[in-house]
C-alpha cells in the first residue's frame, strides 16, 4: 500500500516533468510578457502610479498600447509586470474577490487587504504565477504603496519599480523624490521615470500611462505622454503618372454576361 | 502517493542576504538587522525592515527567502493572535519560537528561511532563540545569522559578555552588524535595532552615514622609508568600545 500522507499545499510534482521534457528538446510555449516599466510613488495626498503600454513576445512587439494599469477597486490599482497573461488574471481575481470582500464587510476595502490576498495568491504558486506587482491605492488608514513579487514577497515604500526598466525608473526617483510633492510634481516625476524606462530599456516602449488617487478622487490618465508617434513621412515612394512606358495595350472584359436558353419547358413546379 | 521532491534554487527569488543578530540582556532582548533586501545584484530594497513584529513582546528577525519568511511571519502571528485570545495572556517567546520551528521543520525541503526569534515574557523574563536552515530551534544567550554572520563570529566570541546593560548591549549588536555588513556584500544600508523589555519596545535606527566606522585602510604603503618618514601618519585609530 502507498504512503497515505501528503504534504500541505499544491503538488508541484508536474513542474519536473515539464523540467525533463523541455530538457529533452520539447520547450514551453512562449508566453506574452510585458517586459516592462511600473512605477508607483506617493505624495502629499495619495499615489501615483505609472507605466509605459509596450508588450512583447520575445523580441517582437506583441501589443503597442496595451495597459497594464489594473483596477482593484475605485480607490486601489495595481500595475502589473512580467506575464501578461498572470497579471491580467491575478489582478482580476483579486479585484472580484475585494469587491465581494467590501460587499460583506460593508466597508471600503483596504490597500493591505489586497496585497495579503495578492501574496497569498502567489506564495501558494511557488512563483508559478509571473506577476510582479506595484500596488497602490488610498484608503480609511492613508495612501498606501506596496511592490509584490512573483514569489510573493512584499515590500512597502514611498516610491517603487518594477519591471525591466525599473533600473531605469529607480535611478530617476532616487534622483529627484521628495517627500510631500504636489500632484503636478509627482505626476511629472512618473512620466519622467517611465519615460527613462521607454527610452533606456529595450523591454519598455511606446507610451505613458499614469493613474492619481486620492481619498476623493481617481484619475485614469491613459496615454498622458506619447513620445513615440508615428510622424509624416517626409518623403513618399509613389509614382507619377505615366513613370512607366507601354507598348501594346489589351482591355479584356472580366465580367462574363452569359444567356440561359431554355432548349425544352423546364419541370415546373406542381401548384395543384 | 509519492510526491516527486520539487526543490529548485528559484531564479528570480527576492533574498534577504543580511546580517541579523539577537542579544539577550539583564531585563530585555537587543534586536537588529541590516536593510538590504537584492534580487541577483539588483538591490531591490535599500532600508527593508527586517525586524518583524510577532507579539505585543516577541520579535523575529527574518534571513533567506523574502518570500518564505515573510509567509512563515504572518503565520506566526496569525496563531499567537489566536494564542493570546483564547488563553487571555500574551504568549512566552518559546510559544513563538516553537510554531516557527513546527513550520520550518516540516516544510525543511520547501523553505529556505533562517530565523532568530527574541522577546520578552513573564516566565522567563528575555530570551533569543536560533532557528537556522533545518529547522532546529536553540536557545542562545546571542545569536547572530545571515550571510554576513560568517564574517563576525569571532568578534561575537571575543567581546560579548554576560551581564550588560541596555546600551552596552545595544553597542554590540550596533558594531557586530556594522562589521558584518563592511565585509559581506549581500548586506548594507542602514541598522534596525529594537530593544524588547517588560516596558515595552523601543526602535532605534542608524543612518548608512553614521555607521560605527573600524579599520578604514587609509595608511600609504610601499613607500621608501626617507619618504614615508616625511609624510604625516595616516593611520585611523580603531575604534574601542
Amino acid at each position: 500500500m502507498t504512503s497515505v500522507f501528503s504534504p500541505p499545499g499544491f503538488n508541484f510534482s508536474n513542474q519536473s516533468r515539464n523540467d525533463f521534457i523541455a530538457e529533452k528538446g520539447i520547450p514551453m510555449p512562449k508566453a506574452t510578457s510585458t517586459g516592462t516599466t511600473i512605477v508607483g510613488c506617493l505624495f502629499a495626498d495619495g499615489i501615483v502610479l505609472g507605466a509605459d503600454t509596450r508588450a512583447t513576445e520575445g523580441d517582437i512587439v506583441a501589443d503597442k498600447n496595451c495597459e497594464k494599469i489594473h483596477y482593484i477597486t475605485e480607490s486601489i490599482r495595481c500595475c502589473g509586470a512580467g506575464t501578461a497573461a498572470d497579471t491580467e488574471f491575478t489582478t482580476a481575481l483579486i479585484s472580484s474577490n475585494m469587491e465581494l470582500h467590501a460587499l460583506s464587510t460593508g466597508r471600503k476595502p483596504r490597500v493591505v487587504t489586497a496585497m495579503t490576498m495578492l501574496k497569498q495568491m502567489l506564495f501558494r504558486h511557488h512563483g508559478n504565477i509571473g506577476a510582479a506587482l506595484v500596488l497602490g491605492g488610498v484608503d480609511a488608514t492613508g495612501p498606501h504603496l506596496f511592490t509584490v513579487a512573483p514569489h510573493g514577497s512584499t515590500d512597502k515604500l514611498p516610491y517603487v519599480t518594477m519591471g525591466s526598466g525599473s533600473l531605469a525608473a529607480m535611478a530617476v526617483f532616487e534622483s529627484s523624490w521628495k517627500p510631500n510633492m504636489s500632484r503636478d510634481d509627482a505626476l511629472q516625476l512618473v512620466k519622467d521615470a517611465i519615460s527613462a524606462g521607454i527610452f533606456n530599456d529595450l523591454g519598455s516602449g511606446s507610451n505613458v500611462d499614469a493613474c492619481i488617487i486620492t481619498a476623493s478622487h481617481t484619475e485614469m490618465l491613459r496615454n498622458v505622454e506619447m513620445p513615440n508617434q508615428r510622424v509624416e513621412k517626409e518623403r513618399q515612394y509613389r509614382f507619377a503618372r505615366g513613370t512607366t512606358a507601354w507598348k501594346s495595350e489589351e482591355i479584356r472584359k472580366l465580367v462574363v454576361s452569359e444567356e440561359v436558353i431554355l432548349l425544352a419547358g423546364g419541370d415546373e413546379m406542381d401548384t395543384t | 502517493m509519492d510526491r516527486i521532491d520539487y526543490q529548485q534554487l528559484r531564479s528570480g527569488e527576492v533574498n534577504l542576504g543580511t546580517s541579523i543578530m539577537a542579544v539577550q540582556f539583564k531585563d530585555g532582548v537587543v534586536i537588529g538587522a541590516d536593510s538590504r533586501t537584492t534580487t541577483g545584484s539588483y538591490i531591490a530594497n535599500r532600508v527593508t525592515d527586517k525586524l518583524t513584529h510577532i507579539h505585543d513582546r516577541v520579535y523575529c528577525c527574518r534571513s533567506g527567502s523574502a518570500a518564505d519568511t515573510q509567509a512563515v511571519a504572518d503565520i506566526v502571528h496569525y496563531n499567537l493572535q489566536i494564542f493570546s485570545q483564547t488563553n487571555g495572556s500574551p504568549p512566552p517567546v518559546h510559544t513563538a519560537a516553537s510554531l516557527f520551528q513546527n513550520i520550518c521543520y516540516a516544510n525543511k525541503d520547501a523553505l529556505s528561511a533562517g530565523i532568530i526569534v527574541a522577546g520578552w515574557d513573564k516566565e522567563v523574563g528575555p530570551s533569543v532563540y536560533n532557528i537556522p536552515l533545518g529547522g532546529g530551534l536553540f536557545r542562545q544567550p546571542w545569536a547572530i545569522g545571515g550571510s554576513g554572520s560568517t564574517y563576525v563570529y569571532g568578534y561575537c566570541d571575543a567581546t560579548y559578555q554576560e551581564g550588560w546593560g541596555r546600551d552596552e548591549t545595544v553597542n554590540f549588536v550596533k558594531n557586530t552588524l556594522a562589521l558584518a555588513m563592511s565585509r559581506d556584500g549581500s548586506s548594507g544600508g542602514v541598522i534596525r535595532m529594537c530593544v524588547i523589555t517588560e516596558a515595552g519596545v523601543e526602535r532605534l535606527f542608524v543612518p548608512g552615514n553614521e555607521l560605527p566606522k573600524f579599520w578604514q585602510g587609509t595608511e600609504v604603503l610601499s613607500l621608501p622609508k626617507e619618504k614615508a618618514a616625511t609624510l604625516e601618519p595616516q593611520v585611523v585609530p580603531m575604534a574601542v568600545e
